[in-house]
This record gives structure tokens, sequence and C-alpha cells, in this order.
């Protein structure tokens, strides 16, 4: 029953609310699939066009131009309540005025089934979200995590043929919101819906994905694996904007590229030809630290004991400010501010931008 | 921008029961509301089908209508200046002291809003009249008249004071007393914190509560036509006795132009400007604190004033009580059921009449109003600050206007409703609707969007999550436009009078005719079952209204 979701040149453009004259182009020629059954989560900042994309697919937003897919058929002109796209809202809009029960078979209701299936589908999904012991208070009577999961349980009881997160734990304190991603990757993943999750937040978007679309300024950056993202961002905004980056300056040169006249060897050869100058991403866990021997000499500009990781910002000779995460600095101790170190970065994490 | 308007109506199109409301809504605005109006305006400018400024020239003629003018605007400013400063301490000392029984003072303070509009007139005929209790038995006066001038703004101050109570109350109450404290922490006095701090924070609320005063004081028809007497002449009833007394409808429809000018202009600075400038900060936590920027002594005057007023609108009400269980007001205060079984004897049908009117009108002003504070709320279409303005234009709208446009309207082909049951409901209709769409507007504004785009996401139509969903969640505002719109069907007089008929009469319409022959008693005892349908009628709309939302204390996100 998985569906495939295939976004085709999808545009959206609207009139801007400070200035009628000026048109905004929240989304720009987004083209986009969706396996059945998959992940994908929209990621990108506030205002970069994820929400007004996953309104578009539920039907709340009308595109300028291009196609959104379901299967086979073509749902610009279906309308919202007829699309079976179910989504979970970032401010849960659970019904006030209906309790968790009432709230879970409300769409059971409208699809006009037997009151005995509502009973059955509504009983196991309050089971599984673990919602049974309250389906009879109000929505005024849960805490966040509780309403989070009513909001996810009407929405999974509908079993739908695409299921749509709009930011649904950004209302969520830290360690709830871990908990819960875990809770709904595993519940997707057992019930095989395809789903499109819209977040800012990129440790959840790579906590849950099978794939990441990176969006900035209405425009996809980069769609693929979190590994890909992290490991081989397409873009200077793509490496910013998931994890810490350094860019660093390098040449292209016979079998890898050349920094700072030292030679690398690079994990995914770039096509470019020899003597191109590039820009290098290198994450800051992907640098070791010694005082004693290593690539690149530097001093220690500032360094802060975070509990997991030590994080430094070195002067590193001719290649201006490094950020270098050293894991378990607890035990191996820090670098004091000011104190001469050497910096070497792992040849297989160097990524070159296209 | 002609792109945007066509995208609004393909997803309005996705929604075939939606578009047509839509048209509907805009088609019954047209008709119903500018329509008529257009008709008044065309119906001043002309003589037997000529077109002609002549009715204009007859204000500078006349003594009789500038005066009528004159005296019109002169009992709105005077009546709104009382209004707003007994409104204004009211709602002070009700709000903000900490004084005994202000729950009963704040529903004796309101009490006149519910009641037929010749209460006040009728207990100050029983108190000052010719054979006022007061005037003549009390004080022994045989020459006072409480005709003119005086009678009328006594009896306007009495029945519209409440509406501006109301109106600062709301805005007294959400100006968080934390601002006063933070002027007394930081060296002001308490006088200098009340007209610093307090005063010019509430000034925009107190400029709008005049200007409604001041616009139902304009539009006031039944006080003025009862107390007004021969020598004082006021534009509303004067517009009333052009038409019904002379046949002069040309006549009557400018002089409802030259009321309706004032009117608008007031509501426009009220609405648009004024409420622009409101310092509301809501910010959905109660203000418990009581204000500390009164003194002992100012207090208790404070709250001598208001008690004060409440004692007035009981004596008020206990005069019209007593009138309509005494044979002869001033000669014989024998007890008797006469005057009641008059009312169900010979006017029961006005009774059953009135009430089939105000049954069918309310339910479907409740639902219209709400629909169309959904529609100008959530959805997008093009022409819908139209609708929003067409919709709220008959607030503004005198009654005596509205009758005679109506009369105008629908007098001839294509629409002849003149005489019918369906004529006194679309006055009723579409000039109460107003008040439920402002506050289901101001209702739904609260409520974020996506609790209905969840509905729709979960399969639910259009329809299915305004009635599922929205109504319950603005119960509030649909219950006060039940109210309203039962109370007003009950109460209104101005532009109904023109529209009622041998087949089809109202309660207020008989109160009316049993002053006018001098039957206080009989018109007592219409009021006082009108009073009393009323609130009879408040029970029930609020325990459906609690039925049809069960989880009342809702959360709102």
């Amino acid at each position: 029953m998985a569906e495939a979701v295939v976004i085709r040149e999808l545009n959206k453009q609207f009139a801007s609310p400070d200035a009628p004259e000026r048109t905004v182009h929240a989304v720009r020629s987004v083209n986009l699939t969706v396996e059945p059954g998959q992940l994908v989560t929209l990621l990108g900042p506030s205002g970069c066009g994820k929400t007004t994309l996953l309104r578009m697919i539920a039907g709340f937003e009308e595109p300028t131009s291009g196609d959104i897919m379901f299967g086979e058929r073509r749902m610009n002109n279906v309308a919202p309540n007829r699309r079976d796209a179910a989504m979970v809202f970032q401010s849960y809009a659970i019904f006030p005025h209906l309790s968790v029960y009432e709230n879970v078979v409300f769409g059971l209701r409208l699809k006009g089934l037997s009151a005995s299936e509502i009973k059955a589908k509504a009983d196991r999904i309050l089971e599984i979200t673990g919602l049974t012991a309250m389906q009879k208070r109000s929505p005024n009577q849960l805490s966040g995590g509780q309403q989070q999961r009513v909001a996810l349980a009407r929405a999974i009881v509908m079993e739908p043929r695409v299921l749509l997160f709009d930011e649904p734990l950004s209302n969520l304190d830290a360690k709830l919101r871990e908990t819960m991603r875990v809770e709904i990757r595993e519940l997707q993943q057992r019930l095989g819906i395809t789903s499109l999750y819209v977040t800012h937040d990129q440790i959840e978007a790579m906590s849950i994905s099978d794939q990441i679309v990176v969006m900035n300024g209405g425009v996809v950056e980069q769609i693929g694996s979190p590994r890909e993202v992290y490991a081989r961002p397409a873009s200077r905004f793509v490496a910013d904007f998931i994890g810490k980056a350094n860019f660093v300056k390098g040449k292209v040169v016979p079998g890898g590229v050349e920094i700072s006249g030292k030679h690398f060897t690079l994990a995914n050869p770039t096509t470019k030809p020899d003597g191109t100058n590039v820009e290098l991403v290198l994450r800051p866990e992907a640098i070791s630290l010694s005082d004693e021997s290593g690539i690149f000499a530097a001093t220690v500009k500032r360094a802060m004991f975070l509990g997991n990781v030590a994080e430094y910002l070195l002067d590193v000779e001719g290649l201006g400010e490094w950020l270098v995460d050293v894991s378990n600095p607890g035990e191996r101790g820090l670098f004091q501010q000011g104190s001469r170190v050497f910096a070497s970065p792992s040849q297989a994490s160097l990524h070159v931008l296209p | 921008m002609l792109t945007n308007a066509r995208s609004q109506l393909r997803i309005l199109a996705r929604d075939p029961i939606l578009l047509a409301l839509v048209g509907v809504i805009f088609v019954s605005i047209l008709v119903f509301v500018v329509y008529p109006l257009a008709m008044v305006f065309i119906a001043s400018f002309q003589e037997r089908g000529v077109w002609t400024l002549d009715h204009y020239g007859l204000l500078a003629e006349r003594k009789l209508y500038r005066n009528a003018l004159a005296n019109s605007l002169s009992v709105g400013a005077l009546v709104g200046l009382f209004g707003v400063v007994i409104g204004y301490v009211a709602a002070f000392v009700l709000t903000r002291l900490d004084v005994p029984f202000k729950k009963l003072l704040h529903l004796i303070t309101i009490l006149p809003i519910i009641s037929p509009p010749f209460v006040s007139a009728v207990s100050i005929l029983f108190l000052f009249g010719f054979n006022g209790l007061i005037t003549k038995q009390l004080m022994g006066l045989q020459d006072f008249s409480i005709y003119g001038f005086h009678g009328v703004v006594l009896s306007q101050v009495f029945t519209f004071a409440p509406i501006a109570y109301l109106s600062l109350r709301g805005v007294l109450a959400s100006i968080s007393p934390t601002l006063e404290d933070a002027a007394l922490n930081i060296g002001a006095s308490r006088w200098q914190t009340f007209w610093k701090v307090t005063f010019p924070l509430t000034l925009p609320g107190i400029a709008s509560a005049f200007l409604i005063v001041f616009i139902e004081s304009l539009a006031d028809f039944g006080n003025p036509l009862v107390l007004a007497g021969a020598a004082f002449p006021m534009l509303a009833p004067q517009a009333y006795l052009e038409i019904t007394g002379s046949f002069n409808l040309p006549r009557g429809a400018m002089l409802a132009v030259i009321l309706i000018i004032p009117s608008i202009t007031a509501f426009a600075i009220q609405r648009y400007w004024l409420s622009k400038r409101q310092y509301v900060t809501v910010t959905g936590k109660p203000t418990a604190s009581t204000s500390k920027i009164v003194s002992d002594p100012v207090k208790w005057l404070l709250y001598a004033f208001v008690l004060l007023f409440a004692l007035i609108v009981v004596a008020f009400y206990t005069v019209i009580v007593v009138g309509a269980i005494t044979k002869v007001w001033g000669f014989d205060y024998t007890l008797t059921l006469a005057h009641f079984a008059y009312v169900f004897n010979v006017g029961f049908k006005t009774v059953t009449d009135t009430l089939i009117i105000a049954l069918i009108t309310t339910p479907i002003s409740g639902l219209f109003g709400m629909l169309v504070a959904f529609l100008v709320v959530r959805r997008n279409f093009p022409g819908k600050s139209a609708m929003e303005f067409g919709s709220i234009l008959s607030y503004a709208v005198p009654g005596t206007v509205v009758g005679i446009g109506y009369i105008l309207a629908f007098n001839s082909y294509p629409l002849i409703l003149t005489g019918t049951l369906t004529i006194l409901v679309l006055c009723f209709l579409f000039r109460y609707v107003p008040v439920g769409i402002q506050s289901g507007i101001a209702v739904l504004r609260q409520i974020d969007p996506s609790i209905e785009e969840a509905a729709q996401n979960l399969g639910a139509s259009s329809l299915t999550t305004f009635r599922k969903v929205t109504l319950p969640l603005i119960a509030p505002a649909f219950f006060s436009g039940l109210v309203y719109a039962f109370v007003r069907a009950m109460t209104a007089i101005s532009a109904a009078i023109f529209l009622v008929s041998a087949n089809w009469n109202l309660m207020t319409v008989q109160i009316l005719n049993q002053v006018g022959s001098g039957r206080l008693g009989v018109a007592a005892a219409y009021s006082i079952l009108v009073i009393l349908i009323v609130l009879v009628a408040i029970g029930v709309i609020n325990a459906f209204v609690n039925r049809m939302t069960r989880h009342t204390n809702m959360v709102r996100f």
C-alpha cells in the first residue's frame, strides 16, 4: 500500500506580505522522489520553503506550477480532504473540544467505517502510542509529549498513503525530542508508510531519515542519505548547515590535492582538472591534535570543555582559523589557550566542494 | 493580482458547496444590505421619478429639519459624554477595585441592554410624567414637563450607558495592573499614575465607547418618539413621521440620508482609526491584581456612584413591575392582573408573532454570522474584504434608514415582500448579524488555523470542518451571536416599525401604541413579558451551546 511521492518542477510564488507588488519565490523548481516506505526529511533554515513544500503536498497551498504525484495519480487538483496524506502538525492541532479517543477516531468516522472497525483500529493505535489509559481525557489534561502522541496516533490510525510531519518535535524539550524521534522512526518503519518530515534540526534529520533534502532559499541544495550529505556536501551551504565545517583552500594535483604545500590523497577523487583551485571541507572531528608532531603547526586561540568533547579554535599557520573537536577530553586533558600544537587532518574525510 | 484571484477561485472551486455559499452570501448582502441603502439615496434625490435636489433644499428652508439635525447631534454628544463617564466609573470599580457584590452589580448594570427600548421611557413617564410619582405626587409640581431635551437625554443615558460600560470593561480589563504598579514603584503618586498611565492607555477605548453611544443615540427611535414631544424634533422620529404621517417618502429618505452621514462618520472613525490605536495587551493571563491607585475614600465614593446607578436601574424596573400590576398609575394603586389579561386576550397574537420571528431569526443569524466569520478569517477569495465590510455595514446604519430602505426596495417588482414574515426576518437577520460576525472573527483569529487544517487533512470537507470543529471552538462567539440576535429580534423597533403589518406585528410596536394611547399599564405588562422571554431564551441558548461543547474549558493554542 505504500506509494511513491514524486514532485516535478514544483514552484510556488506568492505576493509579498509587506509589498504586494513584489512576489516571493518560496519554492523554486523542486524535483524529488520519495520511494515507497521511505522517510525523507526536508531540512533547512526557517524561510527556506520546506514547510511551503510540505503544505503543497498536503493541499493547503496551491503550487504555481509543477506536479505533485502520489504513485501514478496527479494530486494538484485534489482537495486536501481527499488526499489521504495525514499530517502531524507543529502545534499538534489537537481538537480541544474532543477527548483523546474522539480525536483519534475523527478521521475514521469521516471515512464511514463500521463502529467495530473504528474501535479496533483506535484501540490498536492507542496501544501502540501508549495512550490507552488516557483515552477519555480532554487534551488540556495532557502533557506536551502526550499531546504529541495524540497527534501522531490521529494521523497514523488513518493508514494514509503518505504521512506528513511538520516539525512535530519542535515544541518538546530536548530529552523528550530524542525519545519521540526514535519512536516516530520505529513506528514509520514498522508500518512502512511513505513519509515526508520537515525539520530545521540537522541532528533530528540525520537520526531518522532514509534521505535528506537540504533546502535553502526555495531551492534544493542536495538530496542524499544522512552519510552522503554529511560526508560529501554538495555546496558550502550544506557543509555549513549540517554539522560544523572548516573550509580550506587547496589545489588539485595528480593523485589528490595540495594544501599549503602538503599533499593529500582523496577518498573520493575530484573530477576537476589538475591545477584547479578548490575549496575543501574538513570536519572538526576529523582533525587530530598533538603537541609533539603533525602536519600543520598551530596556536590554540580558545579551548572549551564541553564534556564529551573539547572544542578548540586554532590559528593554523598560513591557513586561518580551524575548529577542532577532540573526544573524551576528560581523560586526555586539555590544551591550554596559547599553547603550540600540531593539527593533522584525516585524509579519508577531506572533501572537495564541487 | 488577477492570477492570485484566479488561483484563489480555483482552490475554492475544489469545494463546490463552499463556492456556492460564498456566492449566496455575496448576493444576499447585495440585495438585502446594499440595495435598500442605495434605494434610500436614490429616493432622496427624486421627486416623482425626476432627479432633484429640492428635498435637501428644505434643510435650509425649514427650521423644523435644521432643528431635528441639531437636536439629534446635541443629544447624541451629551448622552455619549454621560454614558462614558458612568460606563468608565462602573467599569473601573467593577474590574479593578476590591468591592463587594461585583458580580451582582455587573448584572444589574447590563440589564438595560436586554430590555425593550421603552422600559426607561415608560419608567420615566411613571416617575416624572404628568401623573409622575416624583414630580406630581411627591413634589406636587403641576406644570413640570418631562418631554423634550432633558427627558430624551435622561432616558438614553439610562439605556446606553451599559453599552459604554461593557465596551470600557473590556478595555480596562486588558490593561495590566502591573503597569500601574510600575508607575507607583518609580515614585508616581496615585493621581499621577492615573492621569499619566491608566487614563492615556484607556483614552482610545474611551473615544471608542463615546462614538458607539453617539451612534446608538442617533439611531435611537423609541425614546425620542415617546419623550421628545412635538416641540423637540429629532431626526429618526421625524423621518418616520414624514413617511407614516405625511406619506412623503422622498422627504423621509432625505432625513434618513442626513442621519446616515454622522453615523457612518462616527463608525468609520471608531472602526478604522481608533480600533488600531487601542493599547490592548492580550497576555492570555487573567489580571488578578487589583488596582492600588485609589485611596479608600475615593474607592468608596466611586463605589457609591456605581451603587446609585444600579439603584436607579432597579427603581426603573420596580416601577415597571408595579405599573404593570396596579390599576391606574397615579390614581389607583389597587393590584390587578387586568393589564396582563389584556396582553393575553387582546394582544396575544403580537406575542406569538414576535416569538415566531425571533425563533426563526436567531438560529439563521447565529449560523450565518459564524459562517461569514469563518470565511473571512479562514478562506481566501476575491472580494473578501468587501464581504466583511458589507456584512457589518448595516450595523452602522440607523434602523430608521434600514426600515425606509426596505419599504422602498421591497414594495415593488421584482421582490415584493412588504407585509410578510420574510421581510421582518431578513431585516433582523442582516441588521443584527454583524455583532455575531465580529465576535466570531475575534475568537477565530485566536485559534490556530492548523486545528481546522487537521480536520481537513483527516478527510473532513469544508462544511464538516465548520460544523464539527470551527463551530464548537467558537462557541462563545456563537453564543453571543445567538443571544444578540434573539434579544434584538424581541426588542427592535426602529427598522421594524416600517415593516410590521396587520398580519405580522411586534410586541415593541404594541408597547409604543399602548404608550401612545396612554395605557401605560399595558405597555408595562408587555415590557415585562419581553424581559421574561429574553431571560428564558438566554438560559436555553446557554444550555444548548454548553451541550454543543462538552469540553468547555478548552485550550487555546
